[in-house]
């Protein structure tokens, strides 16, 4: 079997699950799509020989916020009766929104059509661990560094938002 | 495609199978026999000499039993939560290597069903994603002490998955590989990473005790407070599933605990032997250390008493994190002198 015969079938169910996360009645059942959807992208990073990138995709997608995710749920107790309404403004809004969306991706995605014949860099070992490692401390060492201090900011965000103030004591 | 590695690949695969299924087993057996031999009691010694068909006992009985699906259950989810949990614990076997090289009909054949690159990473993906089982299936019964069980086990895996995966960052700085054969060669000639990372070996064992569910991290079970846990409203294989996933994933742990700090299928004095007898003799050591490891494993379940939530989720964030980073910076820092980064 190709690999393009691979992509197309993996691309197909990659769509398949994403819809059905948006029409699950449930949500633990579309969060449990959406980690379906996870996986199908990770072999999608394995078809393109990146490795890493695909188990890491998994680590921390699939493996650490999904789990989160229902975890949250779990302790919420989502159920019919308890859905708040929605307001028929808001529907709307969020229908026009999403519609304007839907728009400016078909607008920048609409030459990617045309590109079909780019083939994959010729370097089949350009995802392996090693060379991005070497890519990443090396000639993409300040944007690596950067995006490290904007997590370490947002964890001490969380944290600072975690912690209980103390009691007043008289 | 080879055809020849084709096939070599689909035996090995099956022969993990079956020898996983197989030790998994007769730990169910072994623990019942040690926990009465720590309490002064007998153990099984009805079923064959020495109780030693017990398991086969227990496994045609799980089978005959009903399979019982609660009124208000998700019932897809509830089959798929066993599912995955049995699935999980045994593909974590794929990446791990056996011994060296064995020769067969001309072919040397590699014991390790697949050598990734980023093995370690693999193992870690797997471990993550074993959590679902537990967590589908407490979910899907519909019951809140089994919800009680799911909510524990995902937390519990979230924080020492933490610790765990930085003690595995220093092993894996010390070996210079994401693979587990690399890792292993690297420990060759008694260069065991326990000898250099004791701490590390401290929390990485701590945390497969928490991450396999065993006691004394068997909250999510926790059977004085919970019933059973997450699998409560599970009756016959599926509960069977979940209890014998649970020995598989002990098996797999203490696997990868002694390729990681005890060197795998090295042993002393290996040097002077070569091909197969080699590939037997490596294959025998790595099978006594992780058997001596599953002793550990139930020694401890036997000996220590449960902890109380809030004193595992202590242990975990404030405790072994910190720990487990000021051992990975130190071990950093040596590194760098060591290999003349920085001078003073």
């Amino acid at each position: 079997m190709s690999i393009e015969l691979l992509t197309i079938i993996i691309g197909g169910l990659t769509i398949g699950a994403a819809l059905m996360v948006v029409i699950s009645k449930h949500p633990i059942r579309s969060v449990l799509f959406l980690v379906v959807t996870f996986f199908l992208i990770s072999s999608l990073y394995i078809l393109m020989n990146a490795q890493f990138l695909a188990i890491v995709n998994i680590i921390v997608y699939a493996g650490a916020i999904m789990v989160l995710f229902l975890f949250v749920l779990m302790l919420l107790n989502l159920n019919k009766e308890s859905e708040p309404k929605t307001p028929k403004y808001a529907l709307f809004s969020s229908v026009l929104a999403s519609g304007i969306l839907l728009l400016v991706l078909i607008a920048a995605f609409k030459d990617s059509l045309r590109l079909q014949h780019v083939r994959l860099p010729q370097q089949k070992q350009i995802g392996l661990v090693e060379n991005l490692g070497k890519l990443l401390f090396d000639e993409y060492i300040v944007a690596f560094e950067v995006s490290s201090i904007l997590f370490i900011a947002s964890m001490v965000g969380a944290i600072l938002l975690a912690k209980r103030e103390k009691p007043i004591i008289d | 495609m080879d055809t020849g590695l084709l096939i070599e690949k689909l035996i090995l695969a099956i022969l993990l199978f079956v020898v996983s299924l197989g030790i998994a087993a007769y730990s169910t057996y072994f623990e019942r026999k040690l926990a009465a031999w720590i309490q002064d009691r007998v153990g099984p010694d009805r079923a064959g000499p020495f109780g030693i068909l017990q398991p086969i006992a227990d496994g045609v009985k799980m089978f005959m039993k009903e399979d019982f699906t609660p009124t208000n259950a998700d019932r897809w989810l509830f089959i798929l939560g066993p599912g995955i949990a049995m699935f999980t614990a045994l593909m974590t076997s794929a990446v791990i290597p056996w011994g060296t090289d064995i020769t067969l009909f001309g072919r040397t054949i590699a014991l390790q069903v697949a050598d990734l690159n980023i093995g370690i990473l693999f193992i870690f993906g797997i471990i993550s994603i074993g959590v679902y089982g537990i967590m589908i299936g407490g979910w899907a019964s519909n019951n809140k002490y089994s919800r009680f069980g799911a909510i524990r086990a995902s937390s519990q895996m979230i924080s020492y998955e933490l610790a765990m995966g930085i003690s595995a960052i220093t092993i894996i700085m010390l070996s210079g590989g994401l693979g587990l054969n690399d890792i292993v060669k690297a420990q060759h000639g008694m260069n065991w990473n326990i000898f250099y990372q004791p701490v590390c070996f401290l929390v990485f064992f701590i945390c497969a005790l928490a991450e396999t569910n065993r006691a004394p991290f068997d909250l999510p079970e926790c059977e004085s407070e919970l019933i059973g846990g997450y699998h409560t409203e599970y009756s016959s294989m599926k509960l069977g599933l979940f209890l014998f996933a649970e020995y598989v994933a002990m098996f797999v742990s203490s696997a990868l605990i002694s390729i990681l700090f005890f060197g795998g299928y090295n042993f002393p004095g290996m040097d002077s032997f070569s091909g197969n007898t080699l590939a037997i003799l490596s294959v025998a050591a790595f099978f006594t250390k992780t058997f001596l490891m599953i002793f550990l494993f139930m020694w401890i379940r036997w000996t220590i008493p449960r902890f109380r939530f809030d004193q595992l989720m202590h242990l975990g964030w404030k405790v072994l994190i910190p720990i487990s980073i000021i051992n990975m910076l130190v071990t950093g820092i040596v590194i760098a002198f060591n290999e003349g980064w920085i001078k003073f």
